[in-house]
């Protein structure tokens, strides 16, 4: 049976077909989907951890125990997963070990666009680029294979275009689930270095061992077109290439690292012109030139972003001399675009009655200096509220506060960090400890809105529920960081404006560390809205002071503010700013 | 149908609109066809009420999930402005559906940019196919403006010469039980529209 899957549902189902049994994630776009999909299999055990670091060491456990593993995040995570990841690589596995990196050429939904193949190179693991669904759900399996036959992890590479397209795929049963005995042996799983030592001896050869499997291994293939136009290729831009070059010569690597030395260097030798196309990195190329090739790749290929069938037509028609085996189709242009009118752009906005809101306007009253995180809540960086100074990666908001505060001693009660409930617990935790270690006394100010909203909305250690929805404890953040040595701990409600002015305004002068955790649901969760405000125009002054909140509810008029009672939730936090009472709750006599 | 037999059809919109469900419904339709099919979708920061687009392409046999700026066969934008931001996408010859809505954007809420007037003349002059019509009011009348989505998707099966049992088959796999009917006479509203 043939099923439209998006990648990520095919990876999940590939795992679930190959008898994986325990998987590990934390969310980040766009890998989020494939454990949402993997729990609802039966025989898989599947969770989410507090980070990609955890996800990985749960998964190394699962996989030196003799399971077959998955474990997925993004690819910032695997930077935060890249310490056990770099040594797991020395131990091996005993069951398949398959982790999984989701790129993000083109930072859709990211703070950076970094070449995860570097880390299967770097670490010394083979690395597989699926470039359809189908191949997404096989190349499960073939990474398990591999990772068993030379006792190994296996990177999964996909990129956005891989991971949110759907294609056909054939579905097939379930096999292969036989979790196998657990043996100890402590040479190969405990790294001190005595056994360390031998253990990379084990992975060199197991790297020279791979190159030879890569050279026969059925996913890299030689697709023989015309002769004059050679193309290496993997992942999405295999497809592109195929839509814009349908004639041409084209190897195909499924694994890209290692290379198949032998392999490349026989297309090479056949074709008359030579080139690599890939996203960002020229991670294939520069292999290719170290085995003394001359490929043309990234001298008219971009690092930067995505790669498009356009550009490739351009490109290719830039240098080629066989310029007849590009169809130009691609290039004939369509309706011209509107020049004559300034299109406004539509950057994401927070929701209506989004608790972060309100917070975000203090912080811009107040001017604070505010170190800021990954979520939902970096939308408070934009205009109107513009109440953010940095957004480096999960977590940092912390520790950069606290080294603001360091090299500006006379910053003191003007510096704060903000960072979701779920970025906290993912790696905010080490942040908070050392400021309270090393004495700092910034706030730091916990956005709790009980879920990991900004991926769509996924439990965590605070939610009470685990990845398949049973219920579990719940961390209680307020105790948590009194633990971590935090004594002045406040809570506030971000609806509340005068209050919650007060309470940053106190905390952040106070002369030793602090917390506030902010709280309310995230708008998404909630199902019954509160009644919509109404304006009263006559009322309405135009101050235009409920605007400085960038509610999208809120619309600005000539005369008056008008409100968009489909999209409002009642917050409230525009009738506070108002200073005529124009705005009203729906149903409230006006007047 | 483009030269190489694929047909290119682009969803436009704003994040929460419902773009998604109206490609899962387009994707099934072709996959009752027996076409192959590639879809492209865009997930996380761009759903906070961004502008958010889907690529669905179908044809004998598909490689890429995208489309080419200039390839696109029809443009189904669920809102005025983003047809605006979208149009180079269609080829010359193509045809675009307009839901005639205005959401305004922030810079434009905060009165620091202005929506544009006369969208819909402007890409008519540009775009002769092109296909305007209420669809908030339709879904209206039907008792749930969030089935606008399925209205657009009556117009959009019907310019396409889909028949309309297998429409109604892919309504029936791609939507919940509970609103079915809702949808069904939604689709109805579009297919039925006076285009």
């Amino acid at each position: 049976m043939k099923e439209l899957l998006t990648g990520n549902e095919a990876i999940a189902r590939g795992a679930y077909e190959s008898g994986v049994t325990v998987a590990a994630a934390y969310p980040g776009t766009p890998s989020t989907e494939i454990l949402e999909n993997l729990v609802r299999y039966p025989g898989v055990y599947a969770q989410w951890s507090p980070n990609e670091k955890v996800a990985l060491e749960v998964g190394a456990g699962a996989a030196i125990g003799g399971a077959r593993t998955l474990v997925t995040m993004k690819h910032v995570g695997v930077n935060v997963a890249a310490d056990p990841l770099f040594t797991l690589a020395y131990t091996g596995i005993n069951g398949g070990f398959v982790l999984v990196s989701a790129d993000d050429p083109g930072m859709h939904s990211s703070q950076n666009e970094q070449d995860n193949r570097a880390y299967a190179k770097f670490a010394k693991v083979p690395v597989l680029e699926p470039s359809s669904s189908q191949e997404c759900k096989d190349m499960v399996g073939l990474a398990l294979e591999i990772s068993e036959q030379f006792d190994t992890p296996v990177m999964l590479r996909t990129t956005t275009r891989i991971a949110h397209s759907q294609g056909f795929v054939e579905l097939g049963e379930r096999t292969g689930e036989h979790t196998k005995a657990y043996v100890k042996n402590a040479q190969k799983y405990v790294m001190i270095p005595a056994h360390a030592r031998g253990r990379h001896v084990v992975v060199e050869e197991r790297r020279k061992k791979l190159q030879a499997y890569v050279e026969t291994c059925p996913v890299n293939r030689v697709e023989w077109g015309d002769r004059g136009i050679g193309v290496i290729t993997s992942g999405v831009v295999y497809d592109y290439v195929k839509e814009v070059a349908p004639g041409v010569s084209i190897l195909k690597l499924g694994i890209t690292f290692p290379l198949p030395e032998q392999l490349i260097r026989e297309f090479a030798a056949e074709v008359k012109e030579l080139y690599v196309i890939e996203e960002l990195e020229p991670f294939m190329e520069e292999q290719i030139r170290v085995m003394g090739l001359e490929p043309v790749g990234k001298k008219i290929f971009p690092r930067i972003g995505e790669v498009s069938q356009k550009m490739i037509a351009e490109k290719l028609l830039s240098v080629t001399q066989f310029k007849d085996l590009i169809d130009k189709s691609v290039l004939v242009p369509g309706v011209e675009a509107e020049k004559d009118v300034q299109i406004p752009v539509r950057p994401p906005v927070m929701c209506p009655g989004c608790p972060h809101r309100g917070l975000f306007y203090i912080l811009n009253q107040l001017k604070m200096t505010v170190m800021g995180d990954i979520g939902c809540y970096t939308l408070g960086s934009l205009p109107p509220l513009e109440a953010m100074d940095t957004c480096i990666c999960m977590g940092a908001s912390i520790g950069s506060a606290l080294g603001m505060e360091k090299a500006h001693p006379e910053m003191h009660g003007r510096v704060v960090s903000v960072i979701g409930d779920s970025t906290f617990l993912h790696s905010g935790i080490t942040g908070l400890l050392d400021i309270a270690y090393n004495k700092g006394a910034t706030t730091t100010i916990i956005l709790d809105n009980s879920t990991t909203a900004m991926t769509g909305h996924q439990d965590h250690p605070a939610t009470g529920r685990t990845l398949s929805k049973e219920p579990t404890g719940k961390v209680d953040l307020a105790a948590l960081v009194r633990a971590l040595g935090i004594k002045r701990v406040a809570a506030a409600d971000p609806f509340d404006l005068d209050q919650l002015k007060k309470i940053v305004e106190e905390e952040a002068a106070a002369n030793e560390p602090s917390v506030i955790i902010v709280k309310r649901p995230c708008a998404l969760l909630i199902k019954q809205a509160n009644l919509p405000y109404t304006i009263e125009p006559e009322t309405c002054i135009n101050c235009k002071k409920c605007m400085k909140l960038g509610c999208p509810a809120l619309s600005a008029g000539a005369d008056s503010v008008a409100v968009n009672s489909a999209l409002c939730t009642g917050c409230a936090l525009c009738a506070q700013l108002c200073p005529s009472g124009a705005l009203k709750k729906e149903g409230e006599v006006i007047g | 149908m483009a030269s190489s037999g694929v047909t290119n059809i682009l969803i436009v919109g704003v994040g929460g609109q419902g773009t998604i469900l109206a490609s899962r419904i387009l994707s099934s339709l072709a996959q009752q066809e027996g076409h192959d099919v590639k879809v492209s979708e865009i997930h996380g920061m761009a759903q906070r009420g961004g502008s958010v687009v889907t690529q669905v392409r179908m044809g004998k046999k598909v490689f890429s999930p995208l489309i080419a700026e200039g390839q696109a066969d029809i443009i189904l934008s669920f809102e005025r402005l983003e047809a605006l931001r979208w149009m180079q996408y269609l080829k010359n010859g193509g045809t675009m559906i307009i839901n005639d809505q205005a959401i305004e954007p922030v810079p434009v809420l905060l009165g620091l940019q202005e929506y544009p007037g006369n969208i819909i003349d402007r890409i008519r002059s540009r775009i002769p196919d092109t296909i305007a019509i209420d669809a908030l009011a339709l879904a209206r009348k039907c008792g749930n403006d969030k089935a606008s989505n399925v209205v657009l998707m009556g117009v959009l099966a019907r310019k396409m010469g889909f028949a309309k049992e297998k429409c109604i088959r892919s309504l029936e796999e791609k939507v919940p039980v509970k609103f079915l009917e809702l949808n069904k006479q939604a689709f109805e509203e579009g297919w039925n529209a006076e285009i």
